[in-house]
């Protein structure tokens, strides 16, 4: 959660915790001033107190934990082997990563997760697009040019984090989303007039994978904007963050507001609110040299795969959004 | 739901969008090149710039005011903002938006004038028209000389919109206090310095200006104050309310009706983005009063500075926020209350008959922050339970206050909390009283599920708020053999 905290030179302030030593860093969540060995104690048994109070992990379970090898991931990774061993979980962690194919970009943070896995002494998967699809992200972009590309990259990454938990057997997968990216997950779907997404991000707040914010494909113009404003907010007034969290948890949203009901995919046998999953209607496209299908916002997409093919002029308009045409 | 706006053509609402577009270029592909440079609509005059970009030109000017002034009478008929038989008060602040609403209620006036003048039984009333200005120069920093200036023009702005006769008043925001208005002054500039936080003095002095507002209203027998409210004001609240944690109270400020308040307050231009107001009081010549203030650094500035940036980027993004929480479900107070008014043409009334019956509408909470009369969460309410015991008056107002108030606008230490107290105006004071007997009714809400009413058992799934209810009082409460005591 306080992944963007930032060290601070803070004179000879003395840590508000211990009272010994000298602060190293202002915490934007109490902006308390705080040493580096009680910022760690704090935020560990914070963390400790949130999976106690939720549930979220039973004895004996295995966990996977998706890793991407930048910071929330890795802090993850860590504070999830040291609790476990500290306060006796009983779990079987798992590093998971998803390899997308994209040449200078994954290949380098690989090799921290492979750094982790030695670190930690959890057992790493790497499931990568090529072996699961037969395609990398390098490929589909060659097909289907800069445009739409991350609608397959986002689709693509969290079945691919799914079926890597299928092989490694496991029972939960942890992510490492903090609350800067819920956060600006809400404001986001407030921009683009999501409420339904907004509803189902509460339900499963899981279930928005969202790595695209770094990727090399992904130029959205709008999610830097909200990146920015969210770290100026943060900078006015540090509590900012959690209150949108607060918000989104808060808006009055109607109980009208349908629910897609969970079924299987007809073709892969993934979940799938339609007739097919949506990574198959993608890769049903890339394969038959349609990569436009199956991209955008048109229902009833599934019960008729033809009739898509026809309208795939239509489309055209809605090009503009180059991100996020991530369903769910 | 269309943002049926002349600016808004591009992915936010790309559906209605892609329509119009096909429509147009099949009709006209013959004549297409010599219909480019036409308006739209009438397809006989040049299109003026409408404000953004060249190529957005697409009404001409008289269409473009008619589609204007078109969803602003939409607004006003469709909920009965506005009924032959009210006096609205015109809160005035001299801006392009609050212009633009005082030329459409003036407009709107003069017809309803004309057709009284025309009909023989004279059965329908002219609603009157009163205009207010609240004179902040005691907390901003005018010159004397900027202020007279100011008011000197909105004396001859009003006075040029006649007939009908609009009276003007112009209200200092002392006025709230009781006391006369030295003291006032002095007392309110106490009262704002007391807020350090710089978002949360600019939220108070809204909701000052609000207070003022209600007050004149009250005092001269009015029935409606209508604001200037734009819809990207209402898109930068939106956000700004997000950020400062105030997602349950949000969809009660962007409604067109707030009845919150004694004198219900309506928004007519909540369907018209600024850009288009600004434009049409350059093409109008309608005269502007600018009192300019300072750069703000307050999350407000940074929130209408993100908007803008995301605006130029998509001209239609403020359409598709203020569509995102239209989707929120309003309050049951976002209605015109008691329409009894035989005025009303009948389909009005039947619409808002419905609406009223929805369950949405239902009564689902019934205390109110006393400073921005915001509604309360019942999480909120129930984390403010533990500080009732208190028996000193400050403590029990900070209890009351929603937590943005307490974070942003409530002094954190408690001889300044009693200070800040002691000057806050007298309905404030009330409306915390008020919101104690609120909390009562809420309780009840809460507990209601474990209510035994007519011999039958009703049934609920937590236990330890049963827990709570039976700690409140033993003799009421029955524990149903199926619940796991504690």
């Amino acid at each position: 959660m306080e992944a963007g905290t930032k060290p601070k030179i803070s004179g000879a302030r003395l840590c508000c915790c211990c009272n010994q030593r000298r602060a190293a860093l202002k915490r934007p969540k109490t902006l308390e001033q705080i040493c580096r060995e009680c910022f760690y104690e704090v935020f560990e048994e914070e963390i400790h107190q949130v999976i106690v109070e939720n549930q979220l992990f039973k004895p004996g379970e295995r966990i996977a934990i998706g890793a991407s090898g930048g910071k929330d991931s890795t802090v993850l990774a860590y504070v999830l082997s040291e609790l476990n061993r500290r306060h006796n979980y009983g779990l079987d962690l798992f590093l998971l990563s998803v390899d997308e194919g994209i040449t200078g970009y994954r290949d380098d943070s690989l090799e921290t997760v492979k750094r982790n896995e030695l670190q930690y002494g959890l057992p790493l998967k790497i499931v990568s697009y090529k072996d699961l699809y037969g395609w990398t992200m390098d490929e589909i972009v060659k097909m289907i040019g800069l445009k739409n590309n991350c609608t397959f990259c986002g689709v693509f990454r969290r079945q691919a984090l799914d079926r890597g938990a299928a092989l490694l057997k496991v029972d939960k997968v942890a992510t490492g989303h903090n609350a800067d990216d819920i956060a600006e997950t809400v404001l986001l779907n407030i921009l683009r007039d999501w409420v339904d997404a907004l509803q189902l991000l509460l339900v499963k707040m899981d279930l928005f994978l969202d790595a695209n914010l770094l990727s090399i494909y992904s130029p959205n113009a709008y999610r830097g904007f909200a990146r920015e404003f969210i770290k100026d907010l943060e900078r006015l007034r540090p509590r900012a963050i959690l209150d949108i969290i607060k918000s989104g948890e808060n808006f009055r949203i109607s109980a009208s507001t349908k629910m897609p009901e969970q079924g299987t995919c007809e073709r892969c046998g993934y979940i799938s609110s339609q007739k097919w999953c949506k990574a198959c209607v993608l890769l049903e496209g890339l394969n038959r040299g349609l990569p436009k299908l199956g991209i955008g916002r048109s229902r009833g997409l599934n019960s008729d795969v033809k009739k898509d093919v026809k309208q795939d002029s239509g489309t055209k308009s809605i090009e503009s959004k180059q991100c996020g045409s991530l369903d769910f | 739901m269309a943002c049926n706006s002349a600016t808004c053509n591009s992915s936010g609402c790309y559906k209605e969008y892609a329509e119009e577009q096909r429509q147009p270029t099949t009709r006209n592909n013959g004549s297409a090149a010599a219909q480019k440079n036409l308006c739209v609509k009438c397809k006989s005059n040049e299109p003026v710039c409408c404000g953004i970009a060249g190529d957005d030109a697409r009404f001409c000017k008289d269409c473009f005011k008619t589609n204007l002034y078109g969803k602003f009478k939409q607004a006003v008929s469709y909920n009965a903002l506005i009924t032959p038989s009210d006096k609205v008060l015109v809160a005035f602040s001299g801006g392009p938006s609050s212009r633009v609403g005082l030329q459409f209620v003036h407009e709107m006036q003069c017809r309803a004038q004309n057709n009284y003048d025309a009909s023989k039984d004279k059965s329908l009333p002219v609603f009157g028209v009163g205009v207010a200005f609240i004179d902040e120069s005691s907390v901003h920093s005018f010159t004397s000389i900027e202020i007279e200036k100011a008011i000197e023009d909105i004396r001859s702005i009003v006075s040029n919109l006649s007939p009908p006769e609009k009276e003007l008043y112009v209200v200092p925001s002392e006025n709230i206090f009781s006391s006369d208005s030295i003291e006032g002054k002095e007392k309110l500039k106490k009262l704002v310095d007391g807020v350090s936080d710089v978002t949360g003095k600019e939220d108070l002095l809204v909701h000052l200006r609000m207070l003022a507002l209600q007050k004149v209203a009250s005092e001269n027998g009015y029935t409606r104050v209508v604001l200037g409210t734009c819809t990207s004001r209402i898109a930068c609240h939106v956000i700004s309310a997000t950020v400062k944690g105030q997602g349950y109270s949000l969809s009660a400020d962007i409604q067109y009706v707030d009845s919150r308040w004694e004198i219900p307050v309506v928004l007519p231009l909540r369907d018209c983005p600024a850009q288009e107001l600004n434009t049409l009081c350059s093409l109008d010549g309608l005269e502007i009063v600018e009192l300019i203030n300072g750069p703000c650094s307050s999350i407000n500035g940074l929130v209408s500075s993100f908007v803008k940036v995301l605006q130029e980027e998509n001209p239609s993004r403020e359409c598709t926020i203020v569509r995102t929480a239209g989707k929120l479900t309003p309050f049951h107070f976002n209605r015109i209350p008691d329409i009894h008014d035989s005025n009303i043409p009948s389909a009005t009334r039947k619409r808002l008959k419905r609406q009223s019956l929805n369950p949405n509408g239902s009564i689902s909470s019934e205390s109110f922050c006393p400073i921005c009369n915001s509604p309360l969460n019942k999480s909120n309410f129930s984390s403010s339970l533990s500080n009732l015991e208190s028996d000193q008056i400050s403590t029990n107002f900070a209890a009351a206050c929603c937590s943005s108030c307490q974070f942003q606008i409530l002094p954190k230490d408690p001889s300044l909390m009693e200070q800040f107290v002691s000057l806050l105006p007298q309905p404030l004071i009330a409306r915390a009283k008020r919101g104690d007997q609120g909390d009562f009714r809420l309780l009840r809400e809460q507990i209601q599920d474990f209510l035994l009413s007519d011999g039958c058992m009703a049934r609920h799934s937590q236990g330890d708020k049963l827990f709570l209810a039976i700690a409140m009082n033993p003799d009421q409460w029955l524990v149903p053999a199926s619940v796991p005591c504690h």
